[in-house]
């Protein structure tokens, strides 16, 4: 089994909070590249990586274009951008339209990186309230990565893990205080 | 550990890999449109988004279009040029060249601005409303650019759905406007037409940045979330025209998540407000009469 170096996760209602917990019980020592996409309204990203930086075992920081994912590092798609990964696995921006009516959306994060990951990726879909991330969890899946779900019925928002489970099912499917534990064991080695 | 129903199939994704080329190819074989040097990811999005709006099974099919059938063109390059914008987008950046760009540009006695990816003209509009409350339209003349000729005549048409005038106006008013966005267009039924006055000192023009060299001095070009297109030799290629197109101390204005980090050429510009992403051409001090 080939051992995953990135992780991407996606949430939206109610996302903060629930990365907020997921980010204070990840292992300071990951060596993965992390990145996020979560929708925030209004919420600028300075505010979203500072707020995240306070309970975060690991850095956080916005991803930059045309810079490479950090291992070690979380990295936090810019509001009113798509971030992309591209095959050289650095970060690039993109303004076209809204997917699943969203900027930035899991779904674009999700399917490039799964495409410069391949089985060496894992994605997590949390809390939200649209669709947005099922096609890309879908990518992952494809590209021979792990997907991994949040419990619909754990979620303050159960839509988004709902939509990602009928569209692209999981390897694991948890509540959010398990989640945590899982990508230590996966990504520690 | 749940053990869940997998309906994921492993894909051929190289397949749409080879034909994106092949189309990529097509387009600069055919009709001298290189995309070559654009970011992949982002190029990839949009050449399947356009092979769905089409209705083509495949992307081949859109390469067969394009060999065979000419009006099939614009059609692609509407699906690979710069997305449209807002007005007034990013209002803090129009705000900053309202009052650390402008009091500059007046001591010219004739001011040269370049919008470089206009796009359907969202910015022009919004520049030549800042040099109108700023009383220095009259003497500016603005060359909005792009390679799109259906974008170029979106342009200057002005018209733009009605429900995108609200937002529009938020962004003017935070971008410091003077009076309301609504002075500036007329609304009939769905739609809103810019006042064709903002018009009278714009040239719009065909130029691609890809292929096309320098043809004016600017004071200032605006050029915002087009790089984030362009892979890093092409940046810097873009970067280099710019430096060339401006005069010395003339300001240069990006998208406000553009990076030149990987971009040699940055090395010419010093940043005035490095946030919104205004520089000026020349080493710190350049300017300073």
């Amino acid at each position: 089994m080939t051992v995953p170096q990135a992780i991407v996760i996606g949430c939206s209602a109610g996302g903060l909070t629930a990365l907020e917990s997921l980010f204070a019980h990840l292992d300071p020592g990951l060596p993965q590249s992390i990145a996020v996409c979560c929708h925030t309204g209004s919420a600028t990203v300075d505010l979203l990586c500072e707020l995240l930086a306070k309970h975060a075992a690991l850095p956080v920081e916005e991803a930059r274009e045309r810079s490479p994912m950090q291992g070690g590092v979380i990295h936090v798609a810019p509001s009113g951008y798509h971030l992309l990964v591209e095959t050289n696995r650095r970060f690039a921006l993109s303004v076209d339209q809204r997917v699943s009516f969203a900027r930035p959306s899991i779904d674009v994060l999700f399917e490039s990186a799964a495409e410069a990951w391949r089985d060496a990726l894992i994605g997590v879909v949390l809390t939200g309230a649209n669709s947005d991330g099922a096609n890309g969890l879908l990518r992952v899946r494809q590209c021979g990565g792990i997907a991994i779900v949040q419990e619909p019925l754990d979620a303050e928002s159960p839509a988004m893990p709902a939509a990602a489970l009928e569209r692209a099912g999981a390897d694991y499917c948890l509540p959010l205080a398990d989640i945590a534990p899982l990508l230590n064991r996966l990504c520690l080695p | 550990m749940n053990e869940l129903a997998d309906n994921a199939k492993t894909p051929d994704t190289s397949l749409d890999d080879i034909e994106i080329e092949l189309f990529i190819r097509a387009l600069k074989l055919r009709y001298g449109y290189d995309f070559t040097q654009y970011a992949p990811a982002s190029l990839k999005r949009r050449v399947l988004q356009l092979a769905h709006a089409q209705e083509a099974a495949t992307v081949s099919e859109l390469t067969t279009r394009l060999l065979h059938q000419p009006d099939f063109l614009p059609v692609a390059l509407e699906g690979l040029s710069v997305p449209v914008s807002e007005m007034f987008r990013d209002p803090d950046v129009f705000l900053a060249l309202r009052e650390q760009v402008l009091p500059v540009l007046a001591s010219y006695p004739q001011i040269n601005i370049w919008q470089a990816g206009c796009a359907h003209g969202q910015e022009v509009y919004s520049l030549a409303i800042l040099l109108e409350e700023a009383g220095l339209y009259d003497r500016t003349q603005i060359y909005a650019t792009d390679f799109n000729e259906s974008a170029l005549r979106h342009a200057q048409e002005g018209i733009y759905p009605a429900r995108e005038a609200q937002l529009w106006s938020r962004n003017y008013l935070a971008a410091g406007g003077k009076h309301t966005l609504a002075d500036y267009y007329s609304a009939r039924y769905e739609l809103i037409k810019l006042d064709q006055r903002l018009r009278r000192n714009v040239i719009f023009a065909n130029h691609n940045l890809v292929t096309d060299e320098v043809f004016c001095e600017a004071h200032l070009v605006l050029c915002r979330n087009v790089l984030i297109y362009f892979s890093d030799p092409l940046q810097d290629r873009t970067l280099a025209l710019f430096r060339d197109s401006l005069v010395r101390g003339g300001f240069l204005c990006l998208g406000t998540r553009e990076s030149l980090d990987f971009a040699p050429s940055a090395s010419d510009f010093t940043p005035v407000d490095a946030a919104r992403r205004i520089y000026r051409l020349g080493p710190r001090g350049t300017g300073k009469e």
